[in-house]
């Protein structure tokens, strides 16, 4: 353990950055922007630096700091970094400043922006590296407040009702999470994630929680499922999503989809499982019915878009519907006879591959999205391109490679994922794997068709006339995204010995319900 | 300490200075007040400082008053009572510095609000159950006039019905005291001879003794269903009043129902515990909806501030250690945050535009205009829905934890109350301050048009002290959990706390 | 043992004074004064009658105490409490009517406050039947007189003649009950009579003889169903009369009444801590006492006019006084005395700022006070003092007055008895109370000054004397242990 409290830092830094925004009211746009971009960045470079010293093999939590804060609620100030967490840290270290870069062009007010934008940040570091409820959820919930601002001030014609909408799901949802660990705390006097954890694994807390009343237990569980499954969000509580995103700007759609909605299947891997392992594999075949919900009609809705963005954000849904489709496939088949650990272990690292890949390849092609929206002059329909791939034929190439990871294609990062994800759910529930790959279907049909009616053919609509071939920021953010892209999926493993021993820990001591 | 009587004599002979400061000029009168207020605040401070937390009351003084009638001139402290203090101490400074555009018989109107403080020190400070009610009463009027004289929409009506319903409850108060008194053969209006008088008294008639003073101090507090004159008090009354009004006069009748009644008769408390239990949740609900459906944004925040000390009474109603110190914690800070609520819709934003109704601030995108009061209002708010960061945050868990055990139906129908908090406060951050976007090309002109004085150093400030007491307290609630705690333990409340222990 | 006159003399030093002083004035203004003008004529008048007051007081307070010529008077704490107290009010009126609007026969207006306040001072003392009697007509008579003085306005007159009528009915049906009295008992002195009383037990004769002179106690101290007279009084008497009538024969009443029912008819109190339904007195006081809180409380929300207003005010007051006098068996006449006085006080205050308001311009309406904080700010201080004090808000001597006299009420037997529960009534209708008040007070305070009005000069002496009846009862109020230590 370093004596520099480097995952404080990371937390702190973006909200230091932001703080300094706001205290220099006459600082020229340019200059904001560069302050905001060299702060965002702050968090790969000490990202990269945890990465360093970080022990693989170790699947407990590193770097850990833990200082007593509110004696009387038996809350402390725990942070702790293990495989998850530093791979989402390195996820949003990547989005964030492509976020930023993004909004480059077309964000007015600059100095406002860059601080909404680093508060956000800040608050999503924050969900990922704490380790007790306390501070946990005032970063949970500090991350709404800019999200509706970046929304509703920077967003399309319709973004206040959409900002609205989200904010109070989110809202809702958390509520009934909130709920859900006052009734922790009451049954256990403790708020500490790895406390909490250690007594779900052996059913203790299950059993103090039905020391109030044997509805009690599934009363919890389903209140904080619910904080969780609005925030992924999976099905049917993502009515919120395909507004939110379509009418944010494109750096805030990005992050929302990249970062924002990791954090829900993290509550799940993190909260969720650890704690209610007993309900969780109870309710595990309906919950895989819900996540199989969102794979499917999450696809076969992005099909029937015609809004670009729109058809984004559908697929949003259907691609983060499989990381909880594994997770859900795992826990139903805990405990059964003839489970592989092989098995599990696949799905789960499928499950982690894909929170990284999806947050990369959306992440690219929300970027695409807006730059054909930029030269359109504010439009994104289906129709409203042709024959780009002629007019820009760079551009058309980093597309490409962003839609046909998103596709899963071989060779690319999302293949490896998506891959590991069907082989482990079959290996669990085969049913449920055969189900999933409708979802394939539709996800090809409507990445094709986005290929070929805007990219493909004779220049048509916005390409007809002047469109220049993408140069500076723009290439900046999508080129080395593609980079990344091709280079994990052709080596995966950079990614997966961040967390195959984690993994591997889960996958053979699956809690017993 | 001992400094701590000081803050009432001090208030006290600032309103007689501002008075006659105010025959001078107007800056005079505003200049006292200041001094005043600061000065009170800062005795309080002071004497906290020495405080060492401890169950039971610390005597401050104790001289003989009426002898012939039993009441003893018995101020004393506890963690409770201190909190309380040092939370009036920063309204009032804060309000005095939202008031400083005050220009007609501004003497006069710091004379009021420098009474009305001194009787809430008063309050806080009391040991002795009549001179309690004294203070209590003599906080009335000067809010009567303060209303009347000097605020915006209904003021006379508002005025009255604030009076008025503020007097009823404490005429049930003194009904309830005097009778045990005298009945019961009481030597004196202490909170522990009161309670041994109250004791040798029938059943039947502890049960109506506890109603009469609880709902006497709830109606104060704001308890559904007899807080409708708050909503209409508030919103007419000028800014410094609303501040006080809500953030420190409507907790006078909570504590009024922690210090006085609850000890009063445990039986009496067991027998209404459902009752006020239900009454406070169905009132979070009931006033966050009505919250919602407001035109004026200062409806908006007079029914949140009911909603809010619905957890206040919820707290107390649950009588668990943890949910009396979330509601103790919920007192210090709603005060904190209506105060700042109040500030800038009614110094802030209705000064400047004369307008509260949101179909027309939606008009102006004030987040330009007045970026400052846009940020103030945004943090009052998300700290108002219970955000953790802000204070409003520990007190709420603690109060839904400490309700949890005991009656799991209250703290969710509560945590639905959050939602609505939530939405409402959404809704007046969004209308009344981020509108004019709703059309892109159309704000900047429209805002351009509109020019608005920029927000002067005494209002910056005032905000910068109300929002730095919220973040820290959130952040380190300890600070007041500490002297909280310990006072909880003192046997009147542990016995009022064990004869509603699930 | 032969009464010895000069004891008495002695005795009634305070008596004399007053009368040595109203003649005085009559005397001078008849010779030296004559060409002088009304203002000047009442001035000096005023001097003369207030040397003479405070030489009265002063004799009271330093006098003899004990039973005098043989048990006739009886100059015990609260006779001679009373009697500094009446004279102390006395005082404070002859201050507001230097304010006032002088009347046309100054000096006779000056003597016949004398000759009330003589009558009130003996009434507070008296132990005899005959001199109750006396008592009581002298301040009575005196008191129409001052009702009617005001000869410019018929409202006056009207008003002088209905006290007059109602109250010469009620001397009749006092006299009446003496008589009735005297029958029984066999003697008019108030010790005989309470052992007869006691020997004899109810007698319907006493019962009726108890009747009739409830009937006057009611009349006088302007209780319901008596209380036709007051409004009209309050409001067609000129200011100053109104003052001397609301606040020191109000005084002098309770006291005096209280000390005949306690002393004389002690044992035929009836149920005194439960709702029984006995033979007594107290029942019917306790009947008496709630007419008059509902009706006095409920009628002064529907008054527009501020001197009929603080009639109806004034019936409810009496209503409370009256448990203070249920109360004074048991606990004694420190609370009655204290609300009493206190409230003389007030309502001496009240009505000086109405006579002084009218100085510049009719005070009659509560929209006449529009204004008043800008018209003159000293009017408007003192009154918010005054009317606060008879609202009951602390820290001021209404406040406590109430208090001492609810304590002693629920005393008796909790809400057992009928005197508890009127306490708590008082207490749930001081809420009613508390919206009228507060409407002068708006008018007052809060309300702009009519187009016209201008200020309001206040002679210094008026002034002074505002003053001192605010600072009393604040001080009264802040230290209560003064007065409700006396006994």
């Amino acid at each position: 353990m370093s004596s520099l409290p480097l995952l404080s830092l990371i937390i702190f830094v973006p909200w230091a950055g932001a703080l300094l925004l706001a205290s220099l009211p006459r600082l020229g746009a340019p200059a904001c922007r560069a302050l905001a971009l060299a702060f965002s960045l702050s968090t790969m470079a000490l990202g990269l630096a945890a990465l360093a010293s970080f022990d693989c093999a170790f699947t407990g939590y590193q770097l850990v700091e833990r200082h007593a804060w509110i004696s009387s609620l038996n809350v402390h100030y725990h942070l702790g970094l293990d495989g998850l967490s530093l791979l989402l840290v390195l996820l949003t270290g990547l989005l964030a400043p492509a976020s930023l870069l993004a909004s480059w062009r077309s964000a007015r007010d600059p100095r406002f922006f860059g601080l909404l934008f680093l508060l956000l940040q800040g608050a999503a570091l924050g969900v990922f590296l704490a380790l007790d409820f306390f501070h946990w959820f005032v970063f949970w919930e500090l991350s709404l407040i800019p999200a509706y601002f970046l929304i509703k001030l920077w967003g399309g014609p319709k973004a206040a009702p959409a900002a609205y909408q989200f904010v109070i799901y989110t809202i809702g949802g958390s509520a009934f999470l909130l709920l859900g660990f006052v009734a922790i705390f009451a049954a256990t006097g403790t708020l500490d994630f790895v406390q909490l954890a250690a007594l779900g694994s052996d059913g203790t807390l299950v059993a103090r929680l039905a020391a109030l009343g044997g509805f009690w237990p599934q009363a919890v569980f389903l209140g904080v499922f619910l904080g969780f499954a609005v925030k992924v969000p999976l099905f049917p509580f993502h009515t919120w999503l395909p507004p939110a995103y379509a009418e944010a700007p494109t750096g805030v759609s990005m992050f929302l989809t990249g970062v924002m909605s990791k954090m829900g299947v993290y509550g799940f891997l993190r909260l969720l499982w650890p704690l209610f392992p007993g309900p969780l594999h109870a309710a595990a075949v309906p919950l895989v019915w819900l996540a199989l919900g969102g794979v499917v009609l999450g696809a076969y809705a992005a099909m029937r878009q015609t809004d670009l963005k729109r058809m984004v954000a559908y697929s949003s849904v259907n691609h983060v519907s499989y990381c909880l489709l594994a997770l859900f496939a795992v826990s139903a088949a805990t405990g059964r006879s003839g489970l592989t650990s092989e098995a599990a272990a696949a799905a789960l690292s499928g499950a982690l591959l894909q929170m990284f890949n999806h947050g990369l390849s959306a992440g690219a092609l929300f970027y695409c999205v807006g730059v054909l929206e930029d030269r359109a002059g504010g439009r994104r329909g289906l129709g409203d391109f042709g024959g780009v791939q002629t007019a820009a034929p760079l551009f058309s190439g980093l597309c490409a490679v962003a839609m046909f990871s998103s596709l899963g294609l071989p060779g690319l990062n999302g293949f490896v994922g998506e891959f590991l994800i069907f082989r482990g759910v079959w290996g669990l529930l085969p049913w449920a794997a055969v189900a999933a790959c409708l979802g394939l279907f539709a996800t090809a049909f409507f990445l094709i068709t986005f290929w070929q009616r805007v990219f493909h053919g004779p220049r048509a609509g916005a390409a007809a006339g002047k469109f220049a071939e993408i140069s500076g920021p723009d290439l900046a953010v999508l080129a080395p995204l593609a980079a990344l892209m091709l280079t994990l999926g052709v080596l995966p493993q950079l990614l997966t010995r961040l967390f195959n021993p984690l993994i591997t820990m889960w996958a053979n001591h699956l809690p017993l319900p | 300490m001992s400094l701590l009587p000081w803050t009432i004599y001090l208030s006290l002979a600032g309103a007689v200075l501002a008075l006659a400061g105010g025959r001078r000029s107007p800056g005079a009168a505003r200049w006292t007040a200041l001094l005043t207020a600061s000065g009170a605040w800062i005795l309080a401070l002071l004497g906290a400082s020495r405080f060492i937390p401890g169950p039971g009351l610390q005597t401050l003084v104790d001289l003989s008053w009426m002898p012939s009638l039993g009441v003893r001139y018995h101020l004393a402290a506890d963690g409770i009572s201190l909190t309380l203090v040092v939370l009036t101490g920063l309204a009032a400074t804060a309000g005095v510095l939202f008031s400083w555009n005050v220009g007609e018989r501004a003497g006069e109107f710091f004379a009021l609000f420098l009474t009305l403080v001194a009787g809430v020190y008063g309050v806080f400070l009391s040991a002795d159950a009549l001179l309690f009610f004294v203070f209590y009463e003599v906080a009335i009027v000067p809010k009567y006039f303060l209303i009347a004289s000097w605020g915006s929409t209904n003021r006379e009506y508002g005025a009255m019905k604030l009076a008025l319903y503020s007097f009823a409850g404490s005429s049930m108060v003194l009904a309830g005291l005097l009778w045990v008194y005298a009945v019961g053969g009481g030597h004196g209006f202490g909170f522990a001879e009161l309670s041994q008088a109250a004791a040798g008294l029938s059943r039947h008639q502890q049960i109506v003794i506890f109603a009469l003073v609880f709902f006497g101090f709830a109606t104060l507090a704001g308890i559904f269903p007899l807080h409708t004159w708050a909503p209409t008090g508030h919103v007419a009354a000028p800014t410094a009043a609303s501040m006080l009004l809500a953030g420190v006069v409507m907790k006078l009748g909570a504590y009024g129902c922690l210090r006085v009644a609850l000890p009063l008769s445990p039986l009496g408390f067991a027998y209404w515990h459902a009752t006020i239990g239900w009454l406070a949740v169905v009132g979070i609900v009931y006033a966050g909806l009505v919250a919602l459906m407001q035109e004026d944004l200062k409806f908006v925040i007079g029914y949140s501030s009911v909603s809010h000390m619905g957890f206040v009474m919820l707290g107390i109603a649950a009588a668990t250690p943890l949910a009396v110190s979330g509601a103790v914690l919920q007192m210090f800070s709603h005060g904190v945050i209506a105060g700042l609520l109040f500030a800038v819709v009614g110094r802030m934003v209705y000064d400047r535009t004369h307008t509260r109704k949101l179909a027309e601030l939606r008009a102006m995108p004030i987040y330009r205009l007045l970026p400052f009061a846009a940020a103030a209002f945004v943090i009052a708010g998300v700290a108002s829905m219970g955000l953790p960061g802000f204070s409003g945050f520990p007190a709420e868990l603690s109060i839904l934890i400490g309700t949890w055990k005991g009656a799991p139906a209250w703290a969710a129908v509560a945590a639905l109350g959050v939602l609505v908090a939530a939405a409402f406060t959404l809704r007046a951050i969004a209308l009344g301050f981020f509108g004019g976007t709703e059309a892109p090309g159309a704000a900047a002109p429209r805002g351009q048009a509109i020019q608005l004085e920029p927000i002067t150093l005494a209002e910056k400030a005032g905000a910068l002290l109300l929002i730095g007491a919220t973040v820290l307290i959130g952040l380190k609630p300890d600070l007041l959990l500490d002297w909280i705690n310990p006072a909880l333990q003192s046997p009147l409340l542990q016995a009022a706390m064990k004869a509603v222990a699930p | 043992m032969s009464p010895s006159y000069l004891e008495l003399f002695l005795a009634l030093r305070p008596e004399t004074s007053l009368l040595a002083g109203a003649l005085v004035a009559l005397g001078l203004d008849l010779t030296l004064f004559r060409r002088r003008s009304n203002g000047e004529r009442l001035r000096r008048a005023l001097l003369v009658a207030a040397v003479a007051v405070a030489a009265a007081g002063l004799c009271a307070f330093l006098g003899a105490r004990g039973p005098v010529f043989g048990g006739v008077l009886v100059l015990d704490r609260f006779a001679v409490a009373t009697r500094v107290s009446v004279l102390a009010l006395t005082l404070l009126t002859l201050g507001v009517a230097w304010g006032a609007a002088p009347p046309s026969q100054p000096a006779e207006y000056v003597a016949v406050m004398l000759f009330a306040a003589t009558g009130l001072i003996l009434m507070a003392a008296a132990q005899q039947l005959l001199l109750v009697f006396l008592s009581l007509e002298l301040a009575s008579l005196s008191l129409y007189v001052l009702a009617g003085f005001d000869r410019a306005r018929p409202e006056s007159a009207e008003a002088a003649l209905k006290y007059f009528l109602f109250g010469a009915m009620a001397a009749a049906f006092l006299l009446f009950g003496f008589s009735l009295v005297y029958g029984v008992t066999g003697s008019i002195e108030l010790p005989r009579i309470a052992e007869q009383v006691s020997l004899r037990g109810p007698d319907p004769l006493l019962m009726v003889a108890l009747v009739m002179v409830l009937v006057a106690f009611g009349f006088k101290v302007a209780a319901a169903p008596f209380h036709l007279w007051a409004p009209d009084v309050y409001q067609g008497a000129p200011a100053t009369s109104a003052a001397l009538i609301a606040s020191a024969s109000k005084l002098a009443g309770f006291t005096l009444f209280g000390r005949l029912l306690w002393t004389g008819f002690g044992a035929a109190a009836g149920p005194v801590g439960s709702l029984a339904w006995g033979p007594g007195w107290v029942p019917v006081l306790s009947a008496m006492a709630l007419a008059s809180l509902l009706l006095g409380n409920f009628a002064a929300l529907a008054q527009s006019n501020v001197r009929r207003l603080l009639a109806y005010s004034a019936i409810a007051h009496a209503g409370a006084l009256l448990l203070g006098v249920i109360s004074l068996g048991s606990s004694g006449p420190a609370p009655l005395f204290y609300y009493a006085s206190t409230y003389g006080l007030a309502t001496v205050g009240a009505f000086g700022v109405i006579a002084a308001a009218e100085r510049g311009g009719r005070c009659q309406e509560i929209s006449d006070l529009a204004g008043l904080h800008r018209r003159s700010p000293l009017l408007a201080g003192c009154l918010t003092v005054f009317i606060l004090s008879l609202a009951g808000i602390p820290p001021l001597a209404g406040f406590v007055g109430k208090l001492a006299v609810f304590s002693a009420a629920l005393h008796l037997g909790g809400i057992a008895g009928p005197a508890g529960l009127l306490a708590i009534l008082a207490i749930a209708l001081s809420a009613v109370a508390l919206y009228y008040y507060l409407i002068v007070l708006k008018q007052a305070l809060v309300a702009a000054p009519a187009p016209g009005a201008g200020r309001i000069a206040v002679p210094r002496v008026t002034a002074l004397a505002l003053l001192a009846t605010a600072g009393l009862i604040v001080w009264f109020g802040v230290d209560p242990a003064q007065l409700l230590g006396l006994f």
